[in-house]
């Protein structure tokens, strides 16, 4: 099962995704990439059905970058983040709906962070932190016990840190590497990749 | 769906089903004045983007599409196709892998069509080559993979022909995704590995060889190794073990043959012959079909001799 963690700060947010690419009982690929980069500052972080996935999340990106081509500048994370919703919603009652979970993360020049959370139902809820999959259900209480809205940015690591060792403890699926990227005024910037460390 | 509105396909069964009472308008049902006065059924509606195909062609029948046969048309049933009940069960037997090390790239595959429980056929082609630099070897249903392989092919020569240079392998595997992607749901089953070398004339990131998985679910993953199939695990087992970039081609080769004995020995529904291609910048390169049976003989008696040795040493 997938995992998709953000954790939002003062300035930042912090935006963490497993690398594997699973079919069934294999993992198919150890460094695959779950986050899809939307503008300069926005990332969508995208789990769900095989297929659906790249096909919305791609869809969604295209769709904000023609945006920028015609009108000059780029859409805010709110309005991209509605926008998603919007196209979630629309082919929720059709004959293909896209399973797809949902984290956007954009930093907006002039309101600052924001993550928002989407999930295949097409919800929408702006949030401090959030987290998608079944790990979900293990560390949101660390989450919820050791977030502080003034968070620093290695506090944030650290925080991220805890969640992973929760899961290496007690998730029954192995997830050995997670991809982490962190989203600021100046952009998105890669962080180390975490590894669980067993090999 | 999001492909069908962009394309707009309005005039479909899809569309009906959902929509009926736009059926009455539709124009494959009734008789029409076209240009000149003649009558006439309107010609089923080609779709420009798809290079003249008829649309029908593309359109999967329904699962339940039974229902139409109710409606009182008076047009034949062709659009309309009634569920059409196999006399025998679909599997999805196989083993076949790829991967790529410092030599190109290594594809095989074994040769055994099975339904259900029955071989249906020992010797099936698994690996097609699609041009000079591009093999694909399937797994899945045999006949939805005959069918994909050649409109692949197809379309990366339609292609080749109107932009005058090859498609890249990424780019082949984007398109075969994409056309793919409107059978999801429905019991096409596809999952095909694209191995090739692409032969890149802009940046020299993008040339070299190349892998990827592309699945009628809509997964589409570039890797280094993949194996699919019923066989795939066992195969697995043997290729993350030995498998190196630095192979010379003589181990690479003797890898994926081990790799698929292995699986074959197994997997019922895989076995027979082993099919094994190279793929370098020089194109691809077939190695002759092997029996495995024959392997298995020349491992047994390995064994024994192995064993034999390790009597003698302990006396």
């Amino acid at each position: 099962m997938e995992y998709l963690i953000g954790i939002q700060g003062p300035d930042f947010v912090l935006v963490a995704a497993d690398n594997v690419a699973a079919s069934s009982i294999l993992q198919m690929k150890h460094d695959y990439d779950k986050m899809f980069k939307l503008s300069e500052k926005i990332l969508l972080l995208c789990v769900g059905e095989a297929g659906d996935t790249v096909q919305f999340a791609e869809y969604i990106q295209k769709n904000v970058q023609l945006y920028k081509m015609r009108n000059g500048y780029e859409l805010s994370p709110s309005a991209a983040a509605n926008f998603t919703r919007k196209n979630l919603a629309d082919y929720l009652r059709s004959r293909t709906p896209y399973h797809v979970n949902l984290l956007l993360a954009g930093y907006d020049d002039a309101d600052g962070p924001g993550l928002y959370y989407m999930d295949h139902l097409s919800s929408l809820a702006k949030a401090p932190f959030a987290a998608h999959g079944y790990g979900a259900f293990l560390t949101l209480s660390i989450l919820d016990q050791h977030y502080r809205p003034d968070l620093t940015r290695e506090e944030a690591v650290d925080l991220l840190k805890k969640c992973i060792e929760e899961l290496n403890k007690r998730f029954i699926l192995n997830l050995p590497s997670f991809t982490v990227r962190l989203i600021d005024k100046e952009g998105i910037h890669d962080l180390e990749t975490l590894t669980s460390g067993a090999k | 769906m999001a492909l069908e509105d962009i394309c707009g396909f309005t005039d479909t069964p899809v569309h009906a089903k959902w929509f009926p009472t736009s059926l009455f308008e539709d124009s494959i049902s009734s008789i029409h004045l076209t240009d000149n006065c003649t009558f006439g059924l309107r010609k089923p509606k080609k779709s420009e983007g798809n290079g003249g195909i008829p649309m029908d062609f593309f359109i999967p029948t329904l699962p339940n599409s039974a229902s139409f046969n109710h409606r009182p048309l008076p047009s034949p049933p062709a659009k309309y196709s009634a569920m059409v009940r196999r006399p025998f069960p679909l599997s999805h037997g196989t083993t076949t892998l790829g991967f790529v090390f410092q030599g190109g790239v290594i594809a095989a595959a074994d040769t055994r069509a099975s339904a259900g429980g029955l071989v249906a056929c020992p010797a099936v082609h698994k690996i097609t080559p699609i041009h000079s630099h591009l093999v694909v070897t399937s797994s899945g249903s045999g006949a939805d993979c005959m069918l994909w392989e050649r409109i692949l092919a197809r379309e990366i020569r339609l292609y080749q022909l109107r932009h005058r240079r090859r498609l890249s392998i990424c780019g082949t595997a984007k398109l075969l995704s994409f056309m793919l992607h409107p059978f999801k749901g429905t019991e096409v089953c596809v999952a095909l590995t694209l191995c090739g070398w692409d032969k890149g004339v802009t940046a020299a990131t993008n040339s070299g060889p190349k892998l990827i998985y592309v699945c009628s679910d809509g997964a589409r993953l570039q890797g280094d190794v993949f194996s699919v199939g019923s066989g795939s695990p066992y195969a697995y087992g043997v290729l993350d073990r030995e498998l190196r970039w630095c192979l010379s081609k003589e181990e690479a080769i003797s890898l994926a043959r081990e790799a698929v004995f292995r699986a074959t020995h197994r997997d019922a529904y895989s076995g027979n012959n082993v099919d094994l291609f190279h793929i370098t910048a020089q194109g691809w390169s077939r190695r002759a079909r092997e029996d495995l049976k024959e392997e298995y003989y020349r491992d047994m008696k390995r064994r024994e001799k192995v064993a034999e040795e390790r009597k003698r040493l302990i006396k």
